[in-house]
């Protein structure tokens, strides 16, 4: 830097001061279009919104409730399944779709050219998949208040929300890792090769034979499954059926490691390659 | 870099494997100019833009913006852009597009100002997706202003625009220029150089062949195009010393020479009765046709 360059590095630097107010109203605006956005794409917030709750009622409350007569430790299970498989769509296929496509466009380039602030982009879309997350839980627990099924208490409802809203952050981060490296066209499909097994192999829908049962430990929907079960004082569905394999030890502690540890490893890498190609 | 320059690039080189984008290449933007950087397809154009917007980095040499290096945010605080390969969100509204941007900004433009200066304001609460192909341009042109720019950034900004958009765009930017503003504008319309810029750059294989006025760069080129009517065969004409090129249409000959008086003085004694002479200066078009055929071979 020569001498020269300091008057005009320091009078810019003085006309180009934000104040933290302008700032955070930026990232604020960020985020209101953001979920504005995802709000107005039907191809993204109908069947994110709708699956959950249809799919909750049609097997978790009458399939799942007429199979085990009223079973009320099935009806917990069933209840926090599929609030896990809800909220694993909004964040991984929310990031994955949305940032191939800005990438595809160009406008994560545009972003980077101008004076948004740091993260804003990626914030928006976490605090969107959230929100997603958040609308899913709110439409699943008035139905189960509804329906009476399964009989929890308010803070276990709030509990099993805050986290599955907080266990959606691992997906995002997948999610974000698959948009910044796949197409937009070919972004959804990738996210559904990881999303079709994280929920099989998470043991959503059914028990896992004993065999098997290893490789429930390759998905975050297990982990976060786990934890929420726990809340409820539930077994998983390999508990329930008795297959008691290498994962039936996996402890809370373990659960939450591995779910921040996913969501660093797959947030690191794609906000490296974000910064690095665009 | 001095008070004299908004934005620099000094001996600048870049290489993509194995093609050198820009090689030791130099670019200065000085206070309230409008630059045109023309170039042929490949020349090395949106990678000089892209290292002074701090979007790729360069193997040798020097980028700044304002005297800061182009990825800080203080320099990208001072700059507005538009870029050719840019959509913005197609669900959100075009005033939404707006107040999105402008809210990165320190002091931003009203946004009804913006939308009345880019011809916008009916179309304020229409989704980008549902704009024509002028329309999207158009509105990327308003986001690309409305943080109160000092130094804009258009790439190929009036591609795809019907004549009155091209008018509209060409009165925001001269209005732009005349508030103080730098522009740096690439393009393949010519005549939007010819008619806009104060300085034009023309870059061809990664180097800066000419950097001048619109004027200065007629004058680069000593060819002079004659036309005229004449019973002469094109290829008794084009025999002639000093003649580059004949060609008829609808029964004029279009002459391009070296030498216009000599030219001229043979057409009297060859054809007297020929008619319709005129006489021009070559234009940007036939000076940029000449630099960067220059290089290329």
């Amino acid at each position: 830097m020569s001498a020269t360059t300091l008057p005009m590095q320091n009078s810019i630097a003085a006309v180009s001061q934000m104040s933290s107010a302008r700032v955070w109203r930026a990232y604020a605006t960020e985020v209101k279009y953001e979920c504005l956005r995802a709000l107005r794409a039907p191809a993204f917030s109908i069947p994110f919104l709708s699956l959950p709750i249809a799919l909750y009622i049609l097997f978790g409350v009458l399939l799942a409730g007429s199979m085990s007569h009223g079973d009320a430790t099935v009806a917990r299970i069933m209840f926090v399944n599929w609030s896990v498989f809800g909220v694993m769509g909004p964040g991984m296929f929310g990031f994955g779709m949305f940032v191939a496509s800005e990438r595809e466009q160009g406008l994560l380039t545009l972003k980077r050219a101008l004076p948004m602030p740091e993260g804003a982009s990626l914030l928006a879309k976490m605090v969107m998949a959230m929100l997603f997350a958040a609308l899913v839980m709110m439409t699943l627990i008035i139905a189960a208040l509804v329906i009476g099924h399964p009989r929890l208490t308010l803070p276990q409802y709030a509990g099993i929300a805050l986290l599955d809203i907080v266990g959606s952050l691992p997906f995002c981060a997948i999610g974000l890792f698959i948009g910044t490296r796949a197409s937009a066209k070919a972004a959804p499909a990738f996210a559904n090769l990881a999303y079709l097994p994280f929920m099989h192999l998470g043991g959503l829908f059914y028990p896992l034979p004993k065999s098997v049962q290893p490789l429930e430990f390759i998905s975050p929907a297990f982990y976060l499954d786990k934890l929420c079960l726990r809340l409820v004082g539930a077994p998983n569905m390999d508990g329930l059926a008795g297959v008691i394999g290498p994962s039936a030890h996996a402890g809370p502690v373990l659960c939450l490691a591995v779910l921040a540890g996913v969501t660093v490893l797959f947030a690191t890498l794609a906000v490296r390659r974000l910064a690095r190609v665009g | 870099m001095t008070h004299s320059c908004l934005a620099e690039l000094v001996g600048v080189r870049k290489r993509f494997g194995n093609v050198v984008a820009l090689d030791g290449f130099d670019l200065q933007v000085r206070p309230g100019e409008l630059l045109a950087v023309l170039g042929p397809n490949g020349a090395g154009k949106s990678t000089a833009i892209s290292l002074l917007l701090g979007l790729r980095q360069p193997d040798a040499g020097t980028a700044r913006l304002f005297g800061l290096p182009p990825g800080q945010v203080e320099a990208r605080r001072r700059i507005g852009v538009m870029m050719q390969e840019a959509a913005l969100a197609a669900e959100l509204r075009v005033r939404e597009h707006i107040e999105l941007v402008a809210s990165y900004y320190p002091e931003p433009l009203a946004t009804d100002e913006v939308l009345a200066r880019t011809n916008l304001t009916s179309l304020a609460n229409r989704p980008y997706g549902k704009l024509s192909g002028g329309q999207k341009r158009l509105a990327q042109f308003a986001v690309a202003l409305c943080g109160r720019p000092s130094l804009l950034f258009l790439d190929e900004p009036t591609v795809g625009l019907d004549v009155q958009a091209r008018a509209t765009m060409w009165a925001a930017l001269r209005q732009l220029v005349g508030d103080g503003c730098s522009i740096v504008l690439t393009t393949h319309y010519l005549e939007e150089a010819e008619a806009l810029a104060d300085r034009v750059v023309v870059i061809a294989r990664g180097k800066m062949v000419a950097s001048a006025t619109v004027g200065e760069m007629r004058a680069i080129v000593s060819r002079k195009r004659v036309s005229c009517s004449t019973s002469l065969a094109p290829e008794l004409v084009a025999a002639w010393p000093g003649v580059q090129s004949v060609n008829r249409d609808r029964g004029r000959l279009e002459i391009t020479t070296s030498d216009s008086d000599t030219l001229v003085k043979r057409l009297v004694n060859a054809d007297s009765g020929f008619e319709g002479l005129e006489v021009r200066s070559a234009g940007l078009a036939e000076a940029f046709t000449e630099l960067t055929q220059e290089v290329a071979s």
